[in-house]
């Protein structure tokens, strides 16, 4: 991997970072410019300097109580997802079919839910739960539990995380199968010649093997469920009260449903730093680890 | 040794868990409203292809399908187009700023698409592309080249050096090479990255939605206006539902291989 040094290669570059900026740092320049002022209207705007961001961490302000809640909400929600999805995944990998047919059948299943539009996602668990023409929401109703997202926070809560494992936890699965198969055989033959049990073999050999997988699956489910706004938007709508309204709906809230643009602009960057720390971790991981090269995959 | 006991089981009601609440959006799409609300059936005992015909006929629904396709097709060309020299360039050699650059882009493939929103929407329409496919392809840019560039880059660093060198000393330029020798090289690169910028644009509604009014407007947002409206249309909904995962669907097969791959940005 001895590259050579040659600055030319940033005219292969320049296109990607002229596209990509025009996108990014335009936007984020306008961002920046918002979150110091204050609007009246009519295109007036005020200095404002930090008010907008000390507001923002004061719990005691209406921006900075709506702000830490939803925060403290995304937090809970993406421990609780990655609680569930993390061993979940783990066990589907390793329940994975060995050869034949079978395992690109279970790869193709696996990956469905994963390439439906989000907001799909979320029509498909808002019918399926719904008591009154919703398979789920109707088999738990006769079964005699009260089930109702729309108007019971709790199952609010259930139904959105419920729809988050079945719509991400074959990425984890699919990550750690991934992982398992650059296992050469030697190692379980091994493993066989001394007497190891399944779960010596779980922690000693496969574990440490998905150790950079998982890392990446943690990573990446971490982000995405920190970001995320269409799924529970569409079934709960941030509701029942705000009881499901994470980060991402909040700012949707502040920004285009009142245009309250110092606010929106203000949580914007403080969210937008949270996201670049974690991505930072996540950047490190995979360039660090970059040493071992991408696993050779399947067939073809 | 790859197994767990009761493997088959868990397997089985893992897949049955994934299926079920598809199989009910299908089922749905395939009843009339009437025999939704007032029944509950576990397969449509009257099927009829109503809801699906109404897509196709009514202009307002089938042209959502054909304003998200546009907009997708336009990201993904642009996506690979630019994506393409530059995982060339970060795979092959070092330059001033390329990890940051590397990280750079990597952290608007995971910037929320919630903080882009309202500028975006101010930015392209103060360049009058507000409520055309160009806006929501350009917007998507920024989560689409980022991964396009992680993706191939894996692939052309799967490339051996010998090839680029012994072409430039067969007295090929570069863009010949790239054209005639890379890009041949890495096509199933190129179609995994294909595939993902064409799926995260298709699935993606935030952006789609603010960045367009009425001409643009992607299947996704008139979906949701439905959802909204009074007196819901159920059957129609599913029916519309069910066209949005037939193309990710129809190509799944191909790609099934690559699929941790591309949602790992080509680091698996």
């Amino acid at each position: 991997m001895d590259k050579t040094i040659n600055q030319k290669a940033w005219f292969l570059v320049l296109p990607v970072f002229l596209v990509v900026a025009f996108s990014a740092i335009l936007p984020l320049m306008t961002v920046v410019n918002y979150s110091m002022q204050d609007t009246f209207g009519n295109n007036q705007f005020f200095w404002n300097g930090v008010g907008w961001f000390k507001e923002l961490l004061d719990p005691s302000t209406d921006l900075g109580g709506r702000f830490l809640a939803s925060l403290g909400r995304n937090l809970l929600f993406s421990a609780i997802i990655l609680a569930i999805e993390v061993p979940l995944g783990i066990v589907v990998a390793l329940s994975m079919p060995r050869d034949g047919w079978s395992v690109a059948a279970c790869l193709v299943i696996l990956a469905l839910p994963l390439l439906i539009p989000w907001n799909v996602v979320g029509t498909i668990w808002q019918i399926f739960g719904r008591p009154d023409i919703g398979l789920l929401g109707y088999t738990l109703n006769s079964l005699g539990i009260n089930y109702n997202y729309v108007s019971n926070e709790f199952d609010a809560w259930a139904t959105v995380i419920v729809m988050d494992v079945w719509h991400w936890t074959s990425l984890v699965a699919l990550l750690c199968y991934a992982g398992l198969k650059s296992i050469p055989d030697a190692y379980y033959q091994a493993a066989q010649i001394d007497g190891a049990s399944r779960w010596a073999v779980f922690t000693a050999i496969q574990l440490p093997k998905m150790n950079r997988v998982l890392l990446i699956a943690v990573l990446l489910r971490f982000m995405d469920s920190f970001m995320i706004y269409t799924e529970p938007f569409v079934v709960t709508g941030g509701g029942p009260g705000n009881s499901t309204t994470f980060v991402s709906i909040e700012l949707v809230k502040i920004a285009l449903g009142q245009f309250d643009l110092g606010k929106a602009a203000a949580l914007s960057l403080v969210y937008n730093l949270i996201i670049l720390i974690v991505c930072w971790v996540f950047y490190t991981v995979m360039t660090n680890a970059g040493a071992e090269r991408p696993v050779k995959q399947g067939a073809e | 040794m790859h197994s767990i006991p009761g493997r088959r089981v868990i397997l089985i009601t893992f897949l049955i868990f994934l299926l079920l609440p598809i199989y009910w959006l299908v089922n749905m799409s395939f009843k009339t409203n009437a025999e939704i609300v007032s029944t509950m059936t576990l397969w449509p005992h009257q099927p009829t292809l109503e809801n699906y015909k109404r897509i196709f006929t009514d202009e307002s629904w089938y042209s959502g399908y054909i304003n998200s396709l546009t907009y997708v097709l336009i990201n993904t060309v642009i996506s690979i187009a630019v994506a393409l020299p530059a995982a060339y360039g970060f795979s092959r050699y070092r330059f001033l700023g390329d990890k940051h650059l590397f990280f750079w882009l990597l952290s608007n493939r995971m910037a929320p698409a919630a903080v882009y929103a309202l500028p975006f929407f101010n930015l392209y329409s103060a360049i009058n592309l507000f409520d055309t496919p160009w806006a929501v392809a350009l917007a998507h840019c920024i989560f689409n080249v980022p991964l396009a560039v992680w993706i191939l880059e894996g692939f052309v660093s799967g490339v051996p050096r010998e090839i680029d060198e012994t072409a430039f000393l067969d007295g090929y330029s570069f863009p010949r090479f790239f054209i005639k020798i890379l890009v041949p090289l890495i096509a199933s690169g190129i179609g995994v990255a294909a595939f993902f910028c064409f799926m995260f644009s298709w699935v993606e509604l935030l952006l789609a939605r603010t960045l367009t009014s009425v001409n643009a407007k992607p299947i996704s947002a008139i979906m949701t206006r439905t959802v909204s409206a009074a007196g819901m249309d159920w059957g129609l909904l599913a029916a519309a539902g069910v066209l949005t995962i037939i193309p990710g669907a129809l190509v799944i097969w191909f790609v099934r291989n690559y699929i941790a791959r591309g949602f790992a940005l080509g680091r698996v």
